[in-house]
């Protein structure tokens, strides 16, 4: 399925760039703000904490905020987004054919994919990452302990191939209990027939929340594998591929600054701080030079908060995800998140 | 040997009645003693059935941490029931998506009640006018009615529009292609075989792929055409190229000797067509039309294709909400159930078009 969707959107990607001339810098920008309206292609309503629909009709998520701040940021209001909900195996190729500005749907950056398509990944918002969700009765406490385990994994996939890999690197034994659907992994695992399930750690964490007896489970804090999670542009247009980059760290630099969604018009009159004068468009004219207006970033704080309360809104300990934040904490903190100096 | 059985068994008690039962079940020890078995597993079955989906369940709760663990969980279905129905609709003109799924059911009543058979022709011009009705009501943009932008339709309503506007428009395009298939003017009925086989030949996943993603590539830019247009038109297309060929079936079932008859009464190729074709081949053949539609009703789910929520895509969509996560079992009993509703009243209604038909048949041979 991955393969092919990567065919399909190298394919149209060609028609593209035969049937019209490549396209002009500013044009994605040019077309929102003519339209007044960003397109944003994100999942069916199917991965919880990143973008899903509530009874309302309303979406939610990480990537949701993220449709919005962006929205914030370039259209000064955070409704002014259209929601395309997209299946994994077309939403490259919608990218590519311009159906949509960007993807916001949990598109995993690999080099193959960055390569081969016309694509691009801005930035990084989620550090995901292949994990064990287990029964707390078992008494492991890391990955390394599960020599002899037998685990539940969907076949045909990147998650079989990097199980295999790792218990082979780390010279351990298993037996996989290979299934096709997170539904029957999940039943497996509740039958006993395996002792952890692989899969990557955002998907464990909101299974487990969805178990009838979530607190029997755990998920181990071992990462087996890199899951990189970002916005997906195309690579025609550096301008537009700047501005999603940076409207992430707007969220990024807010949590450093420690401004939040409550306290940012107080930040934005008062603070002394001149990188956080330079953010909310107090000092200096940074807007304009991506074609924004100067106060962008405080409308993006505004709209959705820093990352923090992004991140445990939507996925952290107080969410129903119940995930910790792991490697998506500052780099000050020991995490991996780093946003280029204010200046 | 079965007929004879059936009609000695109407003569005799009903006391002896129950015997060939009794010894068709228990007849000997291992016999008695499996019914004993099977029915124990079935009772118990059908017990913690009862039990999961009546007596424990919770049909009111906040979310899933509000639901009695063990039993059902149909609050979810019960929180969701506006939106599993009538999409994304705002809630004062729920009534438009509600009429909509009132208009077949009163349809369906109508035609197979005794009372309106003489008013053939009238059912005839609802079947038509009922998915337009439909399709305006959801549009919208008269007086009384707003407009309502596409991206607030799903649901059932939206699945029940889109199976009923591209049935009714392939019905009279498949008529077209099986006539032209059959045409003797070797130009027509090759463009005709082409049309048909190319179309049948595709998955309908791919159609809907290509008209997302290839259409907007090939159209001169700012030029867009609705979603819900592009599921309609290729669900049209798609199911034309198969009903074609069960109304060829039909066609090539009418007898010759009819044809001739016609044309010595002095029936032009078309007058022929109306009185005398087509009533016999779409009458031959009712049971695989009826088998296309409860297909195309099924097919609507793939419209997730281009972004449309349908009635199992909204379903699907509400599980990962956080407040309802691990509710699978409950939401997908309620599609099947629905789903088999709606084809199980499809199927009815030809089923009694074709006894009623059956009924006319032997009324005009006797």
């Amino acid at each position: 399925m991955r393969v092919g969707s990567t065919i399909i959107a190298a394919l149209v990607g060609a028609a593209m760039s035969t049937a019209s001339a490549s396209a002009a810098e500013d044009d994605t920008l040019k077309a929102i703000k003519q339209r007044g309206e960003v397109t944003c292609g994100v999942s069916t309503g199917a991965t919880v904490g990143m973008s899903t629909l509530d009874d309302k009709g309303n979406w939610a998520g990480l990537e949701v905020d993220f449709c919005r701040a962006l929205a914030a940021a370039i259209l000064e209001s955070p409704e002014k987004v259209k929601f395309v909900p997209l299946e994994f195996k077309n939403a490259f190729a919608a990218l590519t054919s311009s159906s949509v500005d960007l993807l916001a749907r949990s598109a995993t950056w690999t080099y193959s994919r960055d390569a081969e398509m016309k694509l691009e990944w801005p930035v990084v918002y989620i550090y995901d990452g292949q994990g064990f969700l287990v029964r707390k009765a078992l008494g492991v406490k890391s990955a390394k302990e599960l020599d002899g385990a037998s685990i539940c994994v969907s076949g045909g996939t990147t998650t079989e191939l990097n199980l295999a890999d790792y218990f082979r690197t780390n010279n351990l034994k298993y037996t996989p209990i290979v299934a096709n659907s997170r539904e029957q992994n999940l039943a497996n695992l509740e039958a006993g027939r395996c002792d952890a399930y692989s899969n990557e750690r955002g998907g464990l964490a909101a299974n487990r929340a969805a178990l009838p007896k979530a607190d029997e489970y755990v998920v181990l804090p071992d990462v087996i594998s890199k899951e990189p999670l970002g916005p997906v542009v195309r690579q025609d247009d550096p301008r537009f591929r700047d501005i999603v980059a940076w409207t992430f760290y707007a969220w990024v630099l807010a949590e450093e600054f420690g401004i939040t969604k409550a306290n940012v018009a107080d930040e934005a009159a008062n603070s002394k701080n001149p990188e956080v004068q330079r953010l909310l468009g107090k000092t200096g004219d940074f807007g304009a030079k991506l074609g924004l207006a100067n106060d962008w970033a405080a409308r993006v704080i505004a709209t959705t908060g820093n990352y923090r309360e992004i991140y445990e809104r939507n996925l952290g300990t107080g969410s129903k995800v119940n995930l910790t934040r792991g490697q998506n904490e500052l780099w000050s903190k020991g995490g991996l998140l780093y946003a280029p100096p204010m200046r | 040997m079965g007929i004879t059985t059936d009609s000695s068994s109407k003569s005799v008690s009903p006391g002896s009645a129950v015997s060939p039962l009794l010894r068709r079940y228990f007849g000997t020890p291992g016999r008695g003693l499996l019914s004993v078995l099977l029915a124990t597993v079935w009772a118990w079955a059908a017990w913690a059935l009862l039990r999961w989906a009546i007596l424990d369940a919770t049909w009111i709760a906040e979310d899933r941490s509000g639901c009695a663990p063990g039993g059902a969980c149909w609050a979810f279905v019960v929180a969701r029931i506006d939106q599993f129905l009538f999409g994304f609709y705002p809630p004062d003109e729920h009534w438009r998506p509600a009429l909509i799924l009132v208009l077949p059911v009163v349809l369906f009543a109508v035609a197979v009640s005794d009372r309106f058979q003489s008013q053939r022709q009238m059912i005839g011009a609802a079947i038509v006018l009922v998915p337009i009705a439909s399709l305006a009501l959801l549009v919208g943009g008269v007086p009384g009615m707003p407009h309502v932008p596409a991206d607030k339709w799903g649901g059932l309503a939206l699945t029940i529009v889109i199976a009923e506007t591209s049935f009714v428009a392939s019905m009279p395009f498949a008529v077209f292609l099986a006539l032209a298939r059959r045409s003797q003017m070797p130009v027509i009925s090759m463009l005709a075989t082409g049309f048909i086989e190319l179309w049948r030949g595709l998955p309908l996943v791919a159609i809907l792929f290509m008209a997302v993603i290839l259409l907007p590539l090939v159209l001169p830019p700012g030029f867009q055409i609705g979603r819900v247009e592009m599921a309609i038109t290729a669900l049209t297309i798609y199911s034309a190229a198969y009903l074609a060929e069960v109304v060829r079936g039909g066609l090539q079932a009418v007898p010759v000797g009819q044809l001739r008859a016609a044309s010595a009464l002095g029936f032009g190729y078309w007058r022929t067509l109306a009185y005398i074709t087509l009533p016999q081949a779409l009458g031959k053949v009712l049971p695989g039309i009826v088998n296309s539609a409860i297909a195309l009703v099924k097919d609507t789910s793939y419209v997730m294709i281009v972004g449309l929520f349908d009635f199992i895509n909204i379903v699907t969509a509400a599980l990962s909400d956080p407040k309802w996560l691990g509710s699978p079992t409950e939401a997908y009993l309620f599609v099947a159930a629905v789903y088999w509703l709606v084809c199980f009243g499809l199927s009815r209604w030809g089923r009694s078009i074709e006894i009623r038909s059956a009924r006319a048949r032997g009324v005009v041979r006797s």
